[in-house]
């Protein structure tokens, strides 16, 4: 497929705009562009067909199955779209007077607090921009707070090997040096060398719960007793509360601040369709540190107003205000008890999968899952050659979106899937069927798995050629 | 010139001037595929043994490297940040680190019993 630039055509253009009919007003000399722009030159039929052309080379839940694992892939309703479209949030001006926004600030003030009820949290900022930037923002909350209290020594973040895989490098961001600790045998954090590693040095923990394999961290209160009783805080990595939300709520497990994912657990777009949004929501104690600006009801009127002691903006203005309108409409359309039945339907839907599954692939580990399971195939590799790359190549030839492969790394040739509440039982018994079917090519004919994707129309790009060599921009000489 | 190796698959080569060079493992290469990208300490950096001091990102994964002694790095192998596919064309040739004022080291093991440890990984 030509790109873009090579369609251009000179003098080709969308006429938009009527000529103009009012004298030019140049901009000064000194910061007028000398030339003009190396942009496409196109018809907007040309344009329209491009970009309708690269999005049936795409595959979104609106075309298939998308189990990506750690991402929940879940269906996001029209309806968010539709009123995230509405002119009164769509025509505004993020510097427009208070007075005249107010339904704007509403739904800034009414989101987080729905979200902090359903988390367990006192305070929120919607102001991050998607879930790393979240964990950078809740990191910088725990550092001013023992900045705060006299006590910067503290730069010590521990994250267990089961935690997201952000996380390392949000705490290298964010000043602090991190402490990996190994997984116990049965894939949960081990309690003996969390214990090892707290001291006086100690921020705080990371964690996802439920962790990156998809099992519950069952010891979350005593894990969060040990690190509070060290003096550290506890930091929960929404990445995977599709699992739990509306069943369990991270503040009563003992959490100090959390960051959640719009983007996946409250069903605003993910990926291309995005952006994303990533809140974080604290604890009273963190709560005078939060990013500004914050909305604050006076009686009947919402303002802006400052923390006491915030760490400062981050991100320009609000934070991706329409995605915040697509997430609260989520939560009014399908409400607390629609919440809890989704986590739950979630959970269900991911065991059925694995069930379906865990006589011949062999799981991480063979206990009720959360919202995600993986499967390693190792022996596979070992056996006929086949990797967890080729499993997900050939996937695509049957319609289906690979799950997340390689992810986590405590399990080797890992896939890793998260079905989502919004799959129906026969989307999941074609899956099943899919996987069995690839399984059984892997041992009667491995080279089709090698050779897999047939039907796609790319088929295996040279990812290390594309890493060691980018070419990001079009050359245009 | 012996090559000892950690269980976290890195070699240290010990020269006789009290200095040392420290890479990773062919096993270590074949294991995470084709590097795209390595970070390295600076000149001056302490390390400790059995600590991160560098990490390696191939397609598949970013994953640290693990010092096998304690010491000051003397020397980086800046060729590497350029050119990581060294590493998976000669792992014992390309070293990451000289490393000066040798301290404590991890458990180290000669090319046999390293050879074991790798087919107990396998």
């Amino acid at each position: 497929m030509e790109l873009i630039f090579e369609k251009s055509k000179a003098g080709r253009s969308c006429n938009l705009l009527p000529p103009c009919d009012v004298e030019k007003a140049p901009l000064a000399a000194e910061i007028a562009r000398q030339k003009a722009p190396r942009l496409p030159q196109m018809a907007e039929i040309d344009l329209t067909r491009h970009y309708s052309a690269l999005e049936r080379r795409s595959h979104g839940v609106n075309n298939g199955f998308y189990p990506l694992g750690s991402c929940t892939m879940k269906y996001n309703s029209k309806i968010n779209e539709a009123m995230a479209a509405l002119p009164n949030f769509t025509d505004i001006h993020p510097l427009q007077p208070e007075n005249t926004v107010q339904g704007s600030l509403e739904v800034l003030y009414l989101a987080e607090k729905y979200l902090c009820e359903v988390t367990g949290m006192d305070e929120m900022s919607l102001q991050p921009a998607a879930g790393a930037h979240g964990e950078l923002t809740g990191l910088l909350l725990i550092k001013a707070y023992h900045q705060a209290n006299g006590q910067d020594n503290r730069r010590k973040m521990i994250i267990p090997d089961s935690a997201h895989g952000t996380n390392p490098a949000s705490a290298s961001m964010a000043g602090f040096s991190v402490v990996n600790i190994d997984s116990a045998a049965d894939g949960r954090v081990d309690l003996d060398a969390l214990r090892a590693v707290c001291d006086e040095n100690l921020a705080g923990l990371m964690l996802t719960n439920p962790n990156t394999i998809g099992i519950f961290e069952k010891d979350i209160e005593q894990i969060c007793q040990i690190v509070h009783q060290a003096g550290g805080l506890v930091y929960y990595d929404g990445a995977n509360l599709n699992g739990i939300v509306g069943l369990s709520r991270p503040g009563d497990m003992g959490f100090d601040v959390i960051h959640l994912n719009l983007h996946k657990t409250f069903s605003t777009p993910h990926g291309g369709g995005g952006p994303g949004s990533g809140p974080v929501g604290c604890k009273k104690i963190l709560a005078p540190f939060l990013p500004s600006p914050r909305v604050i009801k006076n009686g009947e009127t919402f303002t802006f107003a400052d923390a006491p002691q915030t760490i400062g903006r981050m991100k320009a203005f609000y934070g991706n205000f329409l995605v915040v309108v697509k997430a609260l409409t989520y939560l009014l359309t399908i409400g607390g008890q629609g919440l809890t039945d989704a986590a739950e339907m979630a959970v269900l839907n991911t065991n059925y999968l694995m069930k379906k599954l865990d006589d011949i692939y062999d799981m991480a580990h063979h206990e009720i899952s959360k919202h995600e399971f993986v499967i390693s195939c190792e022996r596979i590799k070992k056996e006929v050659g086949v990797t967890a790359l080729d499993i997900a190549k050939a996937l695509l030839d049957y319609g289906i979106h690979p799950p997340t492969i390689y992810f986590p790394l405590i399990v080797h040739e890992a896939l890793m899937f998260e079905p989502t509440e919004t799959e129906s039982i026969e989307t999941l018994d074609h899956c099943a069927a899919v996987m069995r079917e690839i399984y059984e090519l892997a041992y009667s004919n491995p080279e089709a798995l090698h050779a897999a994707p047939q039907k796609a129309c790319i088929g295996r790009p040279d990812e290390v050629e594309a890493a060691r060599n980018p070419r990001l921009r079009y050359n245009f000489e | 010139m012996t090559v000892l190796y950690a269980k976290s698959h890195e070699w240290i080569k010990k020269n006789d001037d009290g200095t040392a060079l420290i890479g990773i493992s062919d096993f270590a290469q074949h294991a995470l595929g084709s590097l795209v990208f390595v970070n390295l300490p600076e000149v001056d950096d302490e390390i400790v043994a059995g600590e991160p001091f560098a990490d390696v990102e191939s397609v598949k994964a970013v994953s640290d490297v693990y010092s096998p002694v304690s010491g000051v790095v003397l020397e980086v192998n800046e060729e590497l940040l350029d050119a990581p596919e060294k590493i998976n064309d000669d792992a014992l040739g390309a070293w990451f680190i000289k490393v000066g004022e040798l301290a404590d080291e991890v458990e180290l093991f000669d090319e046999a019993a390293y050879a074991a440890i790798c087919a107990e990984e396998e």
